[in-house]
């Protein structure tokens, strides 16, 4: 068990460095490739208007004409130790973890990551909540009620659920809720859990119920579909013939082999989240993660766009271990591998 | 008063192509304390018999009728929930194969705990000592760290030995085992069958040994039941069986029967054509298909279903076949055979 968790942990550092390297690739070397001067990167942070003799030498200071891995060292070391931005106009300065700096806002990109992450932390974990409920309890009674009218007309929302896109149900829901009922908040306002819990959970309900809508309806087709295959299973015969409560050989044998699956799932689907949930975001007009991504591509700003890169990838890593070691806290039989 | 008596149980299960007549008019008797083996091809019925003991047809699609009287009460129309708190305590089963019948997430020990706590009202503590106990009694090694390992770090025989720890930890009064050993290899199947017999002498339990191979149920049981195609068409004491069997299917069981002192893939005579469809069961005997002596019946085997009649002294068989006929074939073409073979 030891040697598995170390295994996971090693394997996840690695999975990091090798996202760091493709991302620095992608945003580094391919356009060298393709015939990017450094001048050419060095123009992206100080606008259009300046001169080639301004440009060249912003290129210098910032290390444009250095050796690819040089760059890519210098950084992996800010993420870790912080750095220095010499403009030759002024020292900016930002500190670790230095996900690089952002020439445009003028804001280490950091910060303005720390801004949004309660946002979308908030949506994440909310929606998450409800999704898994839902999507579970859904799944698990289709599946016992296989056929049955409740089966077919949750199984019908749950096709409309992962089909539908979330613009769409998320401006309906807006429509009907917010603006003719008025009951919901009508989206674009955030108040942190810390200040006042009923208002940020009044803010959110809709984005949440928007949001796990389209994922609840995959969790109950996989719940349905995972019910129904270990409920035919012989160890839930050998539950019942124990002579056990059929909500126990429900429950505690058939779930409990059923879930598996769906926690390899929702570790990937959370952490992808957690780097944003771009169209949610936007349709409620949230300031989350997905949305400064958004903006960063639109204004062309490289750091930050490396920097929500580099953020999501990390969620995304950080989930898989969480979830591979819960998999083996879940299934003993992982243990050996 | 009979301890466990089956009265022309039918379980039917209706299906797109038709009804699957999985048991179709089963009888038999059985006493605590002794041992019935059930024997047939795959497909004769007997995992479905013994399921409808247990009362896990129950709220199914199966359409179960006659009845079946353990101790002194019906089961087939007492409640669900009645028959749910019978099973494991009152009467219990081992399955085929442990790997997949063990659940792979919850320790050997949890779940021998698990089935004595159901019926127990006793503390974890009581019940995983109980649970020890039971592993140290069928023979499983260091049964104290062996509690808390999952099945899958067991070995076949062990898991077979967890399983019927688990089966047993309730002292139940009826015991069906189905298929004990067919997953297991030659040597621990013989263990397994000796733990068993051990059992139950101790236990004194009323025993059902389910199996497609006669060569199990030889040593350990006192009556056999020939299944064929849903119904018995051969019952009687094992000697019966052995000694003087009188249907043509059971002396096919005989020829294809794998023995210890012959090696396992030579010389096996399996009965020829394949096990009948329990939708379209073939008229007269089911088994005439496949039967050769049904040209000496004058044609009955193919138009009336035969009864199962008794022979001599509580021996019962289900032919169209004079009872000479059947023991001169028997003497004369059938036994030699098998002798010289
Ligand atoms: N739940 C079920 N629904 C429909 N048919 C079934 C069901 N269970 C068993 N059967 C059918 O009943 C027949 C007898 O099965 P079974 O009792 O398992 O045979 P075996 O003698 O090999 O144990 C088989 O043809 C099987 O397909
Ligand atoms: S009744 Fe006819 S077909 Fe059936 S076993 Fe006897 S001889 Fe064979
Ligand atoms: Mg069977």
């Amino acid at each position: 068990m030891v040697t598995y968790i170390i295994r996971r942990i090693i394997g996840a550092v690695l999975m990091l460095a090798v996202v760091s390297m493709v991302t620095f690739a992608i945003f580094f070397v391919v356009p060298r490739a393709a015939g990017a001067t450094a001048d050419d990167f060095a123009a992206r942070y100080v606008g259009k208007s300046a001169t080639e003799e301004t440009v060249g030498n912003l290129a210098d200071r910032l290390g444009f004409n250095d050796p690819v891995v040089v760059q890519y060292g210098r950084w992996v070391k800010g993420i870790v130790a912080g750095a220095e931005y010499d403009t030759g106009a002024g020292v900016e300065n930002c500190p670790a973890p230095c996900f690089g700096y952002s020439f445009i806002s003028h804001q280490p990109v950091w910060n303005d990551l720390l801004d949004r992450l309660p946002v979308t932390v908030s949506l994440a974990s909310g929606a998450a909540v409800i999704w898994v409920l839902a999507g579970v309890a859904t799944g698990v009674l289709s599946a016992l009620r296989k056929g049955s009218v409740f089966d077919r007309a949750a199984m019908g929302i749950a096709l409309a659920g992962v089909s539908l896109p979330v613009f769409f149900t998320g401006i309906v829901s807006l429509v009907i809720f917010s603006y003719g009922m008025g009951i919901t908040a009508p989206g674009g306002s955030f108040t942190p859990i810390t200040e006042n819990p009923a208002e940020w959970a009044y803010n959110m309900i809709l984005p949440w119920i928007t949001l796990a809508f389209l994922y609840a309806a995959g969790y109950a087709r996989l719940t349905r579909a995972g019910m129904l295959e270990t409920m035919g299973e012989d160890y839930i015969r050998t539950a019942r013939a124990k002579g056990l409560p059929e909500r126990t050989v429900i429950t505690k044998h058939g779930l409990r082999a059923a879930l598996t699956p769906i926690v390899t799932i929702f570790g990937l689907d959370f952490g992808l989240l957690l780097g944003g949930a771009v169209l949610t975001e936007s349709t409620f007009s949230l300031n989350g993660v997905g949305k400064f991504a958004i903006t960063a591509i639109l204004k062309n700003d490289l750091p930050q766009i490396m920097g929500v890169t580099m953020l999501t990838a990390f969620f995304v890593v950080a989930a898989n271990l969480i979830v591979d070691l819960l998999y083996a806290v879940v299934d003993p039989r992982v243990r050996l591998a | 008063m009979t301890f466990l008596e089956l009265k022309d149980l039918r379980i039917h299960f209706p299906s797109d192509d038709g009804l699957v007549k999985s048991v179709d008019g089963l009888s038999f008797r059985l006493e605590r304390g002794k041992t019935l083996g059930i024997v047939g091809e795959s497909g004769s019925g007997k995992s479905v018999t013994s399921l409808g003991i247990l009362g896990l047809h129950k709220g199914g699609r199966a359409k179960i009728s006659g009845e079946i009287w353990l101790d002194g009460e019906e089961l087939v129309s007492a409640s669900a929930e009645h028959v749910r708190t019978l099973r494991g305590k009152k009467m219990a089963m081992i399955f085929q194969d442990p790997l997949s019948a063990m659940h792979p997430f919850y320790t050997v020990g949890a779940q021998i705990m698990e089935a004595y706590r159901i019926h127990h009202d006793v503390s974890k503590k009581v019940a995983r000592k109980h649970a020890i106990e039971m592993l140290d009694r069928v023979g499983i090694p260091q049964p104290d760290r062996r509690v808390d390992s999952h099945p899958h770090e067991f070995s076949g025989g062990m898991r077979q030995r967890a399983m019927i720890a688990m089966a047993l930890s309730c002292d139940p009064e009826l015991l069906i085992a189905d298929e004990p050993t067919t997953a297991l290899d030659v040597t621990v199947q013989a263990q397994i069958l000796d733990l068993m017999r051990d059992l139950q002498r101790d236990f004194n339990a009323a025993l059902i040994i389910i199996t497609h191979d006669l060569g199990v149920v030889a040593e350990l049981s006192d009556d056999i039941l020939v299944m064929y195609a849903g119904k018995a068409i051969e019952y009687g004491t094992a000697e019966d069986i052995f000694e003087r069997p009188e249907h043509p299917y059971t002396w096919g069981l005989l020829g294809s029967m794998p023995r210890l002192d012959r090696e396992r893939t030579e010389r096996l005579l399996p009965i020829k054509g394949s096990p009948p469809s329990l939708i379209n069961v073939p008229s007269g005997c089911a088994f005439h298909p496949r039967c050769v002596y049904a040209d000496r019946t004058g044609g009955r085997s193919t138009s009336d279903v035969p009864e199962l009649l008794e022979s001599e002294g509580g021996h019962l068989v289900r032919c169209h076949l004079s009872r000479d006929v059947r023991r001169a074939v028997w003497e004369n073409e059938i036994k030699p055979n098998l002798e010289a073979s």
